[in-house]
């Protein structure tokens, strides 16, 4: 563990030794490694549909997760299916790699429902709006893990504004003190909307980690093989009895904050730039190119998959209707509430006076 | 006079602020170069420099915490919430130090906070993006709470919040920014209390109580009551706590009618407060039980439910249609 930058592929894609984490994907084979690529070229597909919905007045927003596809697929990718996942709003990509269906990540988005999917069918919680308030929710199914005596894994995945709230803080000292089995993965993308991190910390946000009594790394977010060794590496601690482990995942937000984010207010072209060059995905096609797996049937066929995928994406988002009015005083309570019952007949009588064009 | 939209309204205030008191700052998440995901604070970061208006880190309770420091040390901390969702991490701040802080030392410690929140819904928007929590507020002694319905009332208010050396809750309804009106920056500064309320409207049948984003719900039902031959009298709280209740008096004295609208859910809310004080107040002038048309109470629905918990004008006009005695919903709509 240390300051320095995990990472096992460069920016062109070349490999590099590392003794201590090229053990953690000593296994993937050229089968597994062309299936990570077409993941981060599907989950950018999607994303990017999305936006094109969303410009188009099919969804209502969209956070964008253009150039973190690597830091969420190699982590999302690494777990187990009894493994739970507690995230914020932008790991769309960790959502599908979870098996979430396509027309589920529009819901929320398109505004039809609270909630995209059962979190339990999937292993993810519903993603938190408010900032830094999953972590805790992490630490709490860990204990609980641990206390069933099995060795599944929560993760919670936060960024790098997530680092300030109170919640993430006081996540950190109860997973220290209860020794909990799960992971912080902090995606450093360098911005909360507008704000860069020096504004949240002086310091790599790894470094906090120690102080809470929480071993941290720094891992180079968009080489997905760096990504997938690191979260392997804590996945193993957590399972074995070692508690937790931060993972500070070093990326960029190469999009908008959401598709009602103006960044040219802030954001400086150049770095922009600067980050553009850092690619994860042309990374990794660097990668395999210099392997020979990547020809160009290859990758026509994978492009394609992609197109098929944001195809369903898309008609699954438009074939979503509006929910029923009367369906807003549903599952507010487990079981009926006398004041909500009389509310929910009495405007059930309103609506009634509308039919037949009242 | 110019006409400004109600954001830029809170802004121009803002920045007379800033400009008229060397000890007002604002504070919170993305209100410098951004200008705030509103741009009510746009330019101000310019103008004044970073030591005035500061982008805080991300924490709602920091903000909160570190303004009681700031009033402390004899500032005059104007705290941006981002959204109304995103107050509850600093809640315990609000309501168990600033709130208690004037009568914890016996008046010597002052807290001259403002806390603007953009609240409400009727923007499509996702989770936590559009809560009406004002009623937290006004349950909490030692806060005052205002919100404003348009540019004048905005640029005033957020004035004389900011003035105060009371701490003050300032509720922005953020589907109002849009909103254009002439603003007189002198208007009311000196005369005008902040705890008053205004007839938006005369009439003579009912009164209708309303405050922020419903104000204008409100003042277009008067409207189309009137072709009705129904005379509403439209008034705007503009204070909820404490409430003018003599201007409310006054009024149900004349109609001795009462519908009370706000967006937040019903139960416990103010809604209620209101109904229970006029009732008090002037139980014998009433002709019928007050009305509440609010929120359901269930939590914020997602964006395609929204028309089904925001009260909205065909809902007020039912309301006044019951307290009229008039064939209504609860009646059953068949004369
Ligand atoms: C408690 C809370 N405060 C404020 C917000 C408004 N907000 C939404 S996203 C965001 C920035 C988050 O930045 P970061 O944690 O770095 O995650 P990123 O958006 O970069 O993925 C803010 C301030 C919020 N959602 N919740
Ligand atoms: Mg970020």
């Amino acid at each position: 563990m240390g300051d320095e930058l995990v990472q096992l592929l460069t920016p062109r894609g070349e490999r590099v030794p590392n003794h201590l984490y090229d053990p953690w994907i000593a296994d993937l084979e050229s089968e597994q490694l062309l299936r990570l690529y077409e993941d981060l070229v599907v989950v950018r597909r999607i994303d990017t549909e999305a936006t094109a919905l969303q410009r188009q007045g099919e969804l209502g927003l969209w956070p964008p997760l253009l150039g973190q596809e690597a830091a969420q697929v190699g982590s999302a990718r690494t777990l187990r299916s009894d493994d739970f996942v507690f995230s914020s709003y932008r790991e769309n990509a960790v959502a599908y790699c979870r098996g979430v269906q396509l027309v589920d990540l529009a819901r929320v988005w398109r505004g039809t429902a609270s909630s995209g999917w059962n979190p339990y069918d999937v292993g993810m919680a519903t993603p938190s709006i408010i900032i830094g308030a999953q972590t805790l929710h992490a630490v709490g199914y860990a204990i609980g893990c641990a206390k069933d005596g099995v060795d599944s894994v929560a993760i919670a995945y936060f960024g790098d504004g997530a680092t300030s709230e109170g919640d993430t803080n006081e996540a950190m000292v109860f997973a220290a003190s209860f020794h909990a089995p799960m992971i912080f993965f902090c995606q450093n993308n360098q911005w909360a909307i507008s704000e860069p991190v020096s504004l949240q910390s002086g310091l790599p946000l790894a470094a906090r980690a120690p102080g809470f009594g929480i071993p941290s790394l720094r891992v180079d977010g968009n080489d997905v093989l760096a990504v997938m060794a690191a979260t392997r590496c804590a996945l193993d601690r957590a399972r074995t009895g070692g508690g937790p482990t931060f993972i500070e995942a070093v990326t960029y937000r190469m999009g908008p904050h959401t598709t009602s984010d103006d960044p040219g207010r802030y954001v400086d072209p150049a770095e922009l730039e600067r980050w553009a060059a850092l690619d994860p995905i042309a990374r990794m096609e660097g990668y395999l190119e210099g392997l020979g797996l990547l020809t160009g049937a290859a990758k026509a066929s994978i492009t394609s998959a992609a197109d098929e995928v944001a195809r369903r994406f898309r008609a699954g988002c438009l074939s979503l209707e509006d929910p029923e009015p009367l369906s807003v005083f549903d599952n507010v309570y487990s079981a009926p509430h006398s004041g909500l019952e009389r509310q929910k007949s009495q405007y059930a009588a309103y609506l009634a006076g509308f039919e037949g064009g009242a | 006079m110019t006409e400004l939209t109600l954001s830029r309204a809170i802004g121009t205030g803002l920045r007379r602020a800033l400009a008229d008191d060397p000890k007002v700052v604002l504070l919170g998440e993305d209100i410098g170069k951004l200008g705030g995901v509103f741009r009510v604070t746009d330019g101000l970061q310019e103008e004044f420099g970073r030591d005035r208006v500061m982008d805080t880190p991300l924490a709602e309770a920091g903000i909160l915490g570190t303004a009681v420091g700031l009033a402390f040390r004899g500032y005059r901390p104007v705290c941006e919430i981002q959204f109304d969702g995103f107050i509850y991490p600093a809640f315990d701040q609000i309501v168990a130090q600033v709130a208690k802080m004037h009568y914890r030392t016996a008046g010597s410690v002052t807290m001259p906070i403002t806390v603007r929140v953009p609240y409400g819904g009727g923007i499509g928007a996702v989770e936590h993006h559009s809560e009406s929590p004002e009623a937290y507020f006004t349950h909490t002694s030692g806060l005052r709470v205002v919100s404003c319905s348009n540019p004048q009332d905005a640029h005033t208010l957020i004035r004389q919040a900011i003035a105060s050396d009371d701490p003050v809750l300032f509720f922005e309804p953020k589907r109002r920014y849009w909103v254009k009106g002439e603003v007189d920056e002198e208007f009311g500064q000196q005369t005008l209390a902040m705890g008053a309320a205004r007839v938006a409207r005369e009439g003579t049948d009912v009164t209708l109580v309303a405050y922020g984003p419903l104000v204008a719900t409100a003042l277009d039902a008067a409207g189309a009551a009137s072709d009705d031959g129904i005379s509403i009298e439209v008034i705007d709280l503009r204070s909820l706590s404490p409430i003018d209740f003599d201007t409310v008096e006054a009024s149900v004295r004349k109609t001795g009618r009462l519908v009370i609208t706000h967006e937040a859910q019903q139960f416990g809310g103010l809604g209620a407060e209101i109904a229970a004080s006029i009732t008090d107040r002037c139980f014998f002038s009433l002709e019928a039980a007050p009305a509440r048309v609010t929120g359901f109470d269930v939590p914020y629905p997602p964006a395609k439910l929204e028309e089904h918990f925001l009260p909205d004008l065909d809902r007020l006009l039912d309301a006044v249609d019951r307290v009229l005695g008039r064939t209504n919903s609860l009646t059953g709509w068949k004369a």
